[in-house]
């Protein structure tokens, strides 16, 4: 089922503002609120945009199944990794021992409300970031998946 | 008849509830020291601003590592349920 010309060229025009949104709201997850659930149903929120405004032999070739599965699978093994970590620094699993260590994501952080520095929080950012790209796969994923079990009409 | 007694019923329940509802506090919490924990200890053990992501990530980092999982699995199974049938293979139902 393909929409009209007007709601495509808007889910076109769209679509990008909606993956900046997304991994912005990713990226900050430590800053501002949101984090990589949110994050990244908001990526796949775009994803969902398309495959509402086109067919699905569209979208297939602009999203893969592929990329989304691994991206799936590739988010949850570096949230693992970012937990396991610590044992091997000799630290308790899923300590933060990136936090305000001086190297990266480590600078000290003022107490009080303060506009915040991106370069803090230690594994923080990185488990923020290894959850939005879990998430933006797997619920893009479930999309597509659905569409494609959809028997179209001519 | 059916409907009416069955309304009745229905409508002496919801007041019930909002009449037990209206006794409770809201906004003034009787146990407050796990929350002002978090708030006054998070930024510096963590060294975030978002004491919600201090929290979840953090934490309770062991918790969110499941629910990482719970999705990972929920995808898995809409994956089987709507993959495609191999060759020589059929519908059950059909």
């Amino acid at each position: 089922m393909k929409m009209t010309k007007i709601v495509r060229s808007t889910a076109d025009i769209f679509y990008p503002f909606c993956l900046i949104f997304g991994f912005y709201v990713v990226a900050h997850g430590h800053l501002t609120p949101g984090g990589g659930f949110q994050g990244g149903a908001v990526i796949a929120t775009g994803a969902a945009l398309l495959i509402v405004a086109r067919a699905y032999e569209d979208i297939s070739q602009r999203i893969r199944k592929n990329a989304l599965k691994l991206c799936e699978s590739i988010g949850l093994f570096m949230f693992l990794a970012a937990g396991l970590s610590g044992l091997f620094l000799g630290h308790p699993f899923f300590a933060n021992w990136l936090a305000q260590a001086g190297s990266i994501f480590g600078q000290p952080v003022a107490w009080g409300p303060n506009p915040g520095d991106l370069n803090t929080a230690g594994l923080l950012p990185l488990m923020n970031i290894a959850v939005g790209i879990e998430v933006l796969g797997g619920l893009s994923i479930i999309l597509l998946y659905m569409i494609s079990g959809v028997k179209e009409k001519e | 008849m059916r409907t009416a007694f069955i309304s009745a019923i229905l409508l002496i329940l919801l007041g019930g509830f909002i009449y037990l509802a209206s006794d409770l506090s809201f906004g003034n919490p009787a146990v407050t020291d796990m929350d002002d924990y978090f708030i006054r200890h998070g930024q510096e053990q963590c060294g975030a601003n978002n004491i919600v992501t201090t929290v979840v990530f953090d934490y309770r980092g062991f918790d969110t590592l499941g629910e990482a999982t719970v999705l990972f699995t929920a995808v898995l199974g809409v994956g089987i349920m709507f993959r495609k049938l191999r060759k020589g293979e059929e519908y059950e139902n059909d």
